[in-house]
């Protein structure tokens, strides 16, 4: 087809656009008509004041929103390669969430032990024998750096790991079911300095396998671990760019206020 | 700059000691104190009183006998006075009641905690609770006149007075103290929790069972052992439509007593004080409060091994 093979070649590198995207918890507008792409294996920092609407817009991603009785959304989140808007009411948020794995901003590990904790999503798409768990189960802590400190004592329960290490768990959890992107909703807020860094580290070795949404009250975060910015105000996307674009020559001047701390 | 108060608080003059608000504090302190012991100085007063009046008895009667005999007819000319009989009706009747209050209850509870939109469940409450606040003398009449007759049609040999029936009831009468407490322990597990298990892909039942269940156990084992509590101690329904012969069976479909039913039918009685008879209700008692401080027991030790940790 004529019009495919004219496709601009980025398009193909996004793996997700979203497209005058809207939402509502009840009658408050919380994100207005909003416009950005998630580029393909590369890290994506929200960034803004508390109550800009970040958090909400990172769970449009995995439909969060669906949990609880009215909240709307208006306009379109495309995944690809599928071309599916997965906010269309046709599109099962349990179908998404399974491609779409979340982490959040309190370590919350199942009261179960290490290895159902990772095991727990593979679980529940029904999968039971023993190899493939006990592969995935492997594969995912050692991606989320977690191997070596757990694998003597799999079936300890979870709680009794630090808060860094249960984060790192959550991660690993995320992890194991092979999401086509990672959602980070302030990882880091309820961790100390050492296993803030760990985990910095951590999404940033990731970024090669999976594509990431991270939000972040720390603007240092973002700048150190994202390829790509965007700066949120009262729901509404002020400026989305290449993260050094951002933290350098931010084009719009409430970025910059807020950036340089003028303005939070 | 806020604005500068026009009234100013003044502090005291000096740093020091204030005698009445350090009296006030232990004045409300020790009313605290004796409060709580009241009620620990009922408990013990009760056992005392048990264990007391028991001894009595086992004067009389062998513990070994009292274990060991088959028989429970300390009314009778030829008297025996084997618990066992007693012991026997209460665990039949109150197992059955155990099977239709915890399963029942629990669903009721993953309904109303995990599924029920905020309506049904500010509509459903209530009504159980008032199901819970029907006196059990009602709960009694209504097994011996509704559902016995009910259980007739399925088994024409049925008596009149049986343990099934009675068993039956008491679990709908338990229902709303084991559904309430589970769906509170079910409600305070917080909600990152139910998230993180969402965000994986699950249901609303998968995170039912998986996690919330899992992390609200403590409080369910709670609920469960109010229930089995509930069920060995009760004794109107079990008076009224299980007859009070006592009789060693495991059969649900015969007639017989359960120890609080021997109790009461003996305090109603026109028994000497002070008789064997007499004493036989205390040494009866003190097994009842022995089998619920087991589950107590039990209950503590689950509670403690998995507490609730979010």
């Amino acid at each position: 087809m004529q019009i495919n093979s004219e496709k601009p070649i980025e398009t193909i590198q996004y793996k997700s656009e979203v497209k005058n995207l809207s939402f509502y918890y009840g009658g408050f507008n919380a994100l207005k008509n909003i416009d950005m792409v998630l580029h393909d294996k590369r890290i994506t920092a929200l960034i803004g004041p508390s109550g800009c609407g970040k958090s909400t817009f990172l769970r449009c991603f995995n439909r969060m929103h669906d949990l609880y009785p009215g909240n709307r959304y208006e306009g379109e989140i495309i995944l690809h390669p599928d071309d599916v808007n997965i906010l269309a009411s046709n599109v099962d948020p349990i179908e998404v969430r399974m491609r779409i794995s979340m982490v959040f901003q309190k370590p919350n590990p199942f009261p179960k032990s290490i290895y159902e904790n990772v095991a727990y999503g593979l679980r529940v798409r029904g999968i039971k024998q023993r190899a493939i768990l006990d592969e995935k189960v492997e594969a995912a802590l050692r991606n989320s750096a977690l191997w070596d400190e757990v694998k003597d004592r799999l079936h300890h329960l979870a709680f009794n790991l630090s808060g860094g290490q249960q984060q790192r768990l959550c991660i690993a959890r995320a992890l194991a079911t092979d999401p086509e992107i990672l959602l980070f909703d302030e990882p880091t807020s309820a961790l100390d300095p050492i296993a803030t860094a760990s985990i910095e580290e951590l999404i940033t070795d990731l970024k090669n396998k999976v594509t990431i949404l991270i939000v972040t009250h720390n603007m240092q975060q973002a700048a150190r671990v994202s390829d790509y910015t965007a700066y949120m105000y009262l729901g509404e996307l002020i400026e989305f760019n290449v993260t050094d674009t951002i933290f350098i020559k931010p084009k719009n001047k409430q970025t910059e206020d807020y950036i340089t701390g003028r303005f939070g | 700059m806020a604005e500068e108060s026009r009234t100013k608080i003044t502090h005291a003059g000096k740093l020091g000691y204030s005698f009445r608000r350090h009296m006030h504090e232990r004045f409300i302190e020790t009313f605290l104190f004796l409060s709580a012991l009241l009620s620990i100085a009922i408990m013990l007063a009760i056992i005392v009183m048990l264990v007391k009046e028991s001894l009595v008895f086992f004067q009389h009667v062998s513990i070994w006998q009292f274990v060991t005999d088959t028989q429970w007819t300390p009314l009778f000319d030829d008297a025996h006075y084997g618990i066992m009989p007693l012991v026997s009706g209460t665990i039949v009747s109150s197992l059955i009641a155990l099977l239709v209050a915890l399963p029942l209850g629990t669903i009721i509870a993953i309904y109303l905690s995990e599924f029920a939109p905020f309506t049904v469940r500010e509509m459903a409450k209530p009504f159980l609770e008032l199901l819970g606040g029907v006196p059990t003398v009602v709960y009694g009449y209504f097994a011996l006149l509704f559902v016995t007759p009910l259980l007739q049609i399925i088994f024409p040999e049925l008596p009149g007075f049986n343990l099934l029936s009675a068993g039956l009831v008491m679990g709908i009468m338990i229902i709303p103290y084991v559904s309430s407490m589970t769906e509170d322990a079910m409600r305070a597990v917080p909600m990152n929790l139910r998230e993180g298990s969402y965000a994986m892909g699950a249901t609303r039942f998968q995170t039912a069972i998986r996690v919330v269940m899992p992390a609200a156990f403590s409080g369910i084992a709670a609920a469960y052992i109010l229930g089995i509590s509930r069920a060995v101690g009760e004794t109107m329904v079990v008076a009224i439509a299980a007859g009070m012969q006592p009789n060693l069976t495991w059969n649900p479909m015969e007639p017989a007593a359960t120890i609080t039913a021997y109790i009461v039918q003996v305090s109603l009685g026109d028994l000497p004080h002070g008789s064997i008879g007499y004493q036989t209700i205390f040494a009866a008692g003190l097994t009842l409060l022995l089998i619920t401080l087991l589950f107590n027991i039990i209950g503590h030790v689950l509670r403690k091994r998995y507490r609730e940790i979010y």
